[in-house]
């Protein structure tokens, strides 16, 4: 059963129109960041969420969470309607969905030590009672692998994965069911990465979490997801079980970013670009199919019809008129 | 005594000079066996000597003992005239910041307003509407004066609102005064406080001109800035009397502003 639904939501900046566009008459612009995404999430899964920089997974992952309010569409949560949400419902939402952030240098309140953070989520949502604050926030330290003297200590006392560890505290202090993690070891190095990654494999399966797992790193997706969903503009383009998709991708563009996953021996790599040119603007996104211009197989229904993701014949969904 | 060490000499230097400061306003008479508003006809216009170091002025009254007397008008100037311009300002910076849009809109419009007129422009038509006097002139320095920490609060406020961290507060369900007041004003306060410290030798220069003007501090009472314009008649004849106050007020806006970049250094945030 699902815990998360999302149907058909779409999210769209728009962009900031200068005096002479204005009285020249030229049309409002908008940013097309997340267009018509409807997504399940399932109990207790990992879901990877992959695409290139720009594709619009950042700002999905912020509607989840209502960091940002879709335009349109609907987001359930165990039953609940999401954007319906307000006051004390809303922060039992709140209690229950979590986000660890990118950037793990200005996720952290830098004035308030990591005591005092994680403190103030738990008495915040009377997590426990206020006399045995500090003894879970010893025990979530424990959780992520922190000293328990970290307590006391400032965010700039320590290194990125260490912050990005604090970061998992935080969000753990308030016992959620999905946490959804935007990019959370993209700002690291690649041998912290791996401790990091390993930290969210392992704290899913003690706790039983829901994981929803934003990332541009196709070698991550492989190795912890068990779903996956490809974005390209700000549209899921394909979306199924994550060892059938790398087996056989369905789609042009699933196809182009698995042949283009860095091979570690020489004699495999291709040599050839993945994808030719550059993602398109999403402030004018391609008509018909928005991956028409950098698709090699395109043929002139594609430049017409947008495709819907449907499983066309397939054991999984995938948005492509000539996949089945 | 560690935390001594550890702060840099300018800010200790800007530090010992508010301290002496202080005392002089807390204890006057220990500094000076003179009575500031006692007449000597004997020593009228003395020049400074051993027994009157700063002279005395044409009614013979000691001018050290006035210039330390003084202090704590001017002290009281120097932070009544930053601390009710900055709460406002704080607290306005800090919603407009926050809420942005047509509150924004609304702001810069009345800050243009404001900031058309020259400062001391203002604050002297406001005090002459009022009354000359001390608390007119809070009054009139607060009207004017919260534009500037407003504006600077704002800004700094428009940075961090956009921080990660306070994404991951919305996102923990915290509510928006508890964000504003726990996450925000700490991290956005910096140049605020920074912008005080030298505003209060700014201060010390505006009622010392007022006070020239006869518009803040009202005689007896010994002021700074009454002092120089006591002098200025005499400035040919007896430059002291002019002198040496303005001497004190250097020195206590230099004590204001060390303190200011000192404590500038300090607050820095470590990311």
């Amino acid at each position: 059963m699902s815990l998360l639904s999302v149907r058909g939501i779409s999210k769209r900046f728009p962009a900031r129109r200068g005096m002479v566009d204005m009285l020249r008459g030229r049309p409002k612009l908008a940013v097309h960041a997340v267009e018509q995404v409807s997504l399940e999430v399932f109990r207790g899964e990992t879901l990877g969420i992959v695409g290139e920089s720009g594709c619009g997974k950042s700002t999905l992952a912020r509607c989840l969470v209502r960091l940002h309010e879709p335009d349109a569409g609907a987001i359930d949560f165990d039953g609940a309607d999401v954007l319906g949400l307000a006051g004390p419902e809303r922060r039992a939402f709140n209690r229950r969905v979590q986000m660890v952030f990118q950037d793990p240098y200005s996720s952290l309140n830098p004035r308030m030590t990591v005591g005092a953070t994680l403190g103030e989520a738990l008495m915040v949502h009377n997590v426990v009672p206020k006399a045995e604050i500090p003894r879970r926030v010893r025990e979530l330290l424990d959780l992520v692998h922190l000293m328990e003297n970290a307590a006391e200590r400032y965010p700039h006392e320590f290194s990125g994965g260490q912050r990005q560890r604090i970061g998992i505290a935080r969000a753990l202090a308030v016992e959620p069911s999905l946490i959804i993690a935007d990019e959370p070891v993209s700002a690291l190095d690649v041998s912290v990465q791996a401790a990091i990654v390993n930290l969210f494999m392992e704290l899913q399966d003690r706790l039983g979490l829901t994981l929803v797992f934003i990332t541009h790193d196709l070698r991550l997706v492989k190795h912890m997801t068990h779903r996956v969903a490809v974005m390209y503009l700000g549209r899921i383009v394909e979306v199924g079980p994550t060892a059938e998709i790398f087996a056989a991708p369905r789609h042009p563009y699933t196809q182009a970013l698995i042949r283009a996953v860095p091979q570690v021996k020489p004699g495999r790599r291709s040599g050839e670009a993945a994808v030719m040119g550059e993602l398109p603007s999403p402030l004018n996104p391609p008509p018909g199919c928005a991956f028409h211009p950098r698709c090699p197989v395109a043929t002139a229904a594609c430049r017409e019809t947008v495709p819907g993701l449907e499983a066309r014949g397939g054991a999984w969904d995938v948005a492509c008129l000539l996949a089945g | 005594m560690r935390l001594f060490k550890r702060l840099p000499a300018p800010l200790l230097l800007g530090l010992a000079i508010l301290a002496l400061m202080a005392a002089f306003a807390i204890a006057p008479g220990a500094f000076t066996p003179y009575d500031p508003l006692g007449f000597d006809f004997s020593a009228l216009l003395a020049a400074p000597s051993l027994a009157h170091p700063f002279g005395t002025d044409q009614f013979g009254r000691d001018l050290l003992a006035r210039s330390i007397s003084a202090t704590a008008i001017d002290l009281q100037i120097a932070l009544f005239a930053t601390i009710f311009p900055g709460l406002l300002g704080t607290l306005i910076g800090l919603l407009v910041g926050w809420y942005g849009g047509v509150v924004d809109a609304l702001f810069g419009r009345l800050v243009d307003l404001v900031v058309t007129f020259p400062f001391l422009v203002l604050v002297i038509a406001i005090v002459a509407v009022l009354g000359p006097g001390l608390v007119n002139m809070y009054i009139a320095v607060t009207i004017v004066g919260w534009v500037f920490y407003a504006r600077l609060m704002r800004s700094e406020v428009m940075v961090q609102k956009n921080g990660e961290y306070i994404a991951a507060c919305k996102v923990l369900g915290y509510s928006t005064p508890r964000i504003l007041f726990r996450h925000i004003l700490p991290n956005a306060i910096r140049p605020v406080l920074v912008y005080a410290v030298t505003d209060m030798a700014l201060a010390i220069l505006l009622g010392s001109s007022l006070g020239y003007l006869g518009l803040g501090a009202q005689p007896p009472e010994a002021e700074w800035g009454v002092l120089i314009a006591d002098g200025k008649n005499f400035f040919t004849t007896a430059p002291w009397i002019a002198l040496f106050p303005g001497t004190v007020i250097v020195i206590a806006g230099l004590g204001f502003s060390l303190t200011g970049d000192g404590l500038a250094d300090l607050l820095e945030v470590k990311r």
